[in-house]
């Protein structure tokens, strides 16, 4: 499913992005295929948010394309928009659960507002999704009365109400400890093979971009744009840009933090020194 | 081979029954959440109605299923398995499989881990009304007394509080509440001056509309009026910002810092209103009685001299200082609930509007009530 060939279900082409004079992407394109987990690199700061929220047409660029299952997210045509919010699920950085809601009624929302079935459906599809994330029995919990994993376990559950085809990832393992941080790129590796949602997902963990990407890109603050893009094991291996290599290889960038490293003894200049040697 | 579900063929079901009794249940096209409102009822009867023969279900021809698809199919086998005994799934895909794997058809009918608070008769509901406001009445008693206690200490040490602050909650309490209150007290004095005019003209009596006005505005209106404002204004304003604070964790934050937060968000907002709301009424005061001068002068034919005169000679010291003292009391109530309401704040953004509503509702309440308090004593104090 996940072949070289498969076709793309987002297009972004030459997309420029601003804020007043501050200019964050120049000239962006790539494309993300149907049924492939693609994850967004970059420092903080260069525009990763930016970038996921001009893909679900949030933000608007100042120039260039955004097709996403083939309408164009940029012409915002109402009833267009429509069918392409339903085809799409968002996990937030913060989860973004509505705090008034029980989770049952927060992943209810979808359901009753765009599906005309009944209540007792409703919520076997709502018992459904929270068994599918390890939630089961917390329908009547509040937000509040969850730990940061479940929350975004919870938002995962509500993203997915609709089964869309694509869901967007904002930093999902932010904030979690390995285990539970683990457990949900298992689960996220799991939902992709069994319903071959695509998911778009900006993130730091490498562990967890070695585990569930299938593609990458990286954006850069400086270049304002893509500085690689390709296979993670690949980039590792053999990028030629210290930027890129830096990041895949955890070894810091700036000439003072070399020197510091250097002065701490870190592991990182140990292990380079014997591998050099 | 998963296709996009937009572009396959509607779903239906197929029934072949054989002869040895038994029956097979086909699911042909693609199986998907809006196709489920469907063909709900149909499963629905399918699940529930009593076969006597054996039953399968066939998933040959299904060409694209999405979970609550292959939720609907698992708990329509789990329901023919119950009466029957038995209910094979066939010819599955691996995709598919993969998906019927992923469904917990169990977790679907355990019980939630809480329950959903029940219906109650009225009188418990009373009761718990009650309760629930003699809890709320001695919170806010204790936060008050925090308050005052918190007060004597920033006179021992001034710099517990942060001045700024309170300078920048001075100007947003006070000076951008003067537009509203310069408008609302000269219309005040208009309308009444005007409204008495009407009766005490009768008796050629208008002279009396500069000492009546001067009495009401000074002793009444004017603090009730601009506490009530200086509550709509500044009091949700304080509900809303503590209470945002609170869900975002800053509060909390500011506890870890070793920052008391009754200081640094509490001390300041009371401070100001303590220092702001009597100018305010003062000035509220002023601009009731010069509405009263424009229409003692325009349609009364007083005087200006006569009608300052006439509001001189009726007001005393004794009304200044009683109305003062009024108005600090009124100041310290809408700072302190609206401050307390928001640190009452648990949850989200719903409990956030809940709070500044109930910081205005209780505000205004306890003014009126404080207000009545002051008026017997007043009746009573010899002058
Ligand atoms: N709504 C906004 N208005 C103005 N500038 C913004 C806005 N959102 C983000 N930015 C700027 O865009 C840049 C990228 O931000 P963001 O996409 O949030 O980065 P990250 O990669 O950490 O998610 C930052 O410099 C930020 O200041
Ligand atoms: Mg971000």
């Amino acid at each position: 499913m996940k072949t070289a060939d498969a076709e793309p279900i987002i297009i972004v082409e030459h997309l420029r992005a601003e804020f007043g004079d501050n200019l964050i992407f120049r000239d962006v394109s790539f494309q993300v295929k149907r049924g492939e987990i693609f994850v967004i690199l970059g420092g903080s700061g260069c525009g990763k948010t930016t970038l996921l929220k001009h893909l679900i047409g949030l933000y608007r660029p100042t120039a260039g394309k955004v097709l996403v299952n083939g309408v164009d997210i940029v012409a915002q045509d109402p009833s267009e928009m429509e069918q392409v919010r339903k085809g799409t699920g968002m996990l937030f950085q913060a989860g973004a659960l509505f705090g008034s809601m029980t989770l049952a009624e927060n992943i209810a929302v979808p359901l009753q507002q765009y599906t005309n079935l009944p209540a007792k459906i409703i919520d076997l599809i709502v018992r459904m999704k929270l068994s599918l994330v390890n939630l089961t029995g917390y329908e009547n919990h509040l937000p509040e009365e969850l730990s940061g994993g479940m929350k975004k376990r919870a938002g995962l559950a509500r993203a997915m109400a609709l089964d869309p085809p694509i869901l967007f990832f904002d930093e999902p393992s932010a904030g979690l400890d390995p285990v539970s941080a683990v457990e949900l790129d298992l689960l996220i590796k799991g939902l992709n093979a069994a319903l071959g949602t695509t998911m778009v997902i900006v993130t730091h963990e490498l562990q967890s971009i070695y585990l569930i990407a299938d593609r990458i890109i990286m954006l850069d603050k400086e270049t304002k744009g893509i500085i690689a893009e390709g296979d993670p094991r690949e980039l590792r291996d053999h990028a030629t840009e210290p930027k890129v290599s830096n990041f895949f290889n955890r070894k810091p960038a700036g000439e003072e933090y070399i020197r510091l490293a250097q002065k701490l003894r870190l592991e990182m200049t140990l292990v380079e020194t014997r591998r050099g040697g | 081979m998963t296709t996009s579900p937009d572009r396959v063929r509607r779903f239906h079901l197929q029934i072949d029954e054989s002869a040895d009794g038994s029956r097979r249940i086909r699911f042909r096209g693609s199986l998907v959440l809006l196709e489920l409102e469907h063909v709900t009822a149909q499963l629905q009867v399918l699940g529930e109605r009593p076969f006597a023969g054996h039953t399968s279900l066939d998933l040959q021809d299904l060409e694209y299923v999405d979970s609550a698809g292959a939720m609907a199919i698992l708990d329509l086998a789990e329901k023919i398995k119950a009466q029957s005994g038995s209910c094979p799934i066939d010819h599955a895909s691996p995709t598919v499989q993969g998906l019927l794997n992923l469904i917990d058809i169990q977790a679907l009918n355990q019980p939630p881990l809480i329950g959903i608070g029940g219906q109650q008769d009225f009188i418990t509901r009373l009761g718990d009304g009650f309760l629930e406001f003699l809890r709320d009445s001695s919170q806010v008693i204790i936060f008050l007394g925090e308050i005052i206690i918190d007060l004597l200490a920033v006179c021992i040490r001034p710099r517990i509080v942060r001045w700024g602050d309170v300078i920048l909650t001075m100007k947003r309490t006070g000076v951008e509440g003067l537009p509203i209150i310069s408008l609302i007290a000269l219309l005040l004095g208009l309308i009444i001056a005007f409204m008495s005019s009407l009766q005490l003209r009768q008796f050629g009596a208008n002279i009396f509309v500069a000492s009546l006005l001067a009495i009401a505005m000074v002793r009444e209106l004017g603090p009730i009026m601009t506490a009530i404002l200086v509550a709509g204004r500044s009091g949700s304003a304080f509900a809303a910002e503590i209470g945002t604070m609170k869900v975002n964790e800053e509060v909390d934050a500011l506890t870890v810092m070793g920052l008391n937060p009754m200081h640094f968000l509490t001390l300041p907002k009371v401070i100001a209103s303590l220092i702001v709301v009597p100018l305010l009424t003062m000035y509220a005061n002023l601009l009731g009685i010069i509405g009263g001068l424009i229409v003692g002068v325009t349609l009364l034919d007083l005087t200006a001299y006569s009608y300052i005169q006439e509001t001189r000679n009726i007001l005393t010291v004794f009304d200044f200082v009683s109305s003062y003292i009024k108005t600090l009391v009124f100041a310290f109530l809408i700072a302190a609930i609206g401050c307390q309401r928001g640190f009452q704040v648990r949850g989200g953004a719903a409990a956030v509007g809940q709070a500044t509503t109930s910081a205005v509702v209780a505000a205004i309440f306890m003014i009126i009530v404080v207000d009545s308090i002051f008026a017997i004593i007043l009746t009573y104090i010899p002058r």
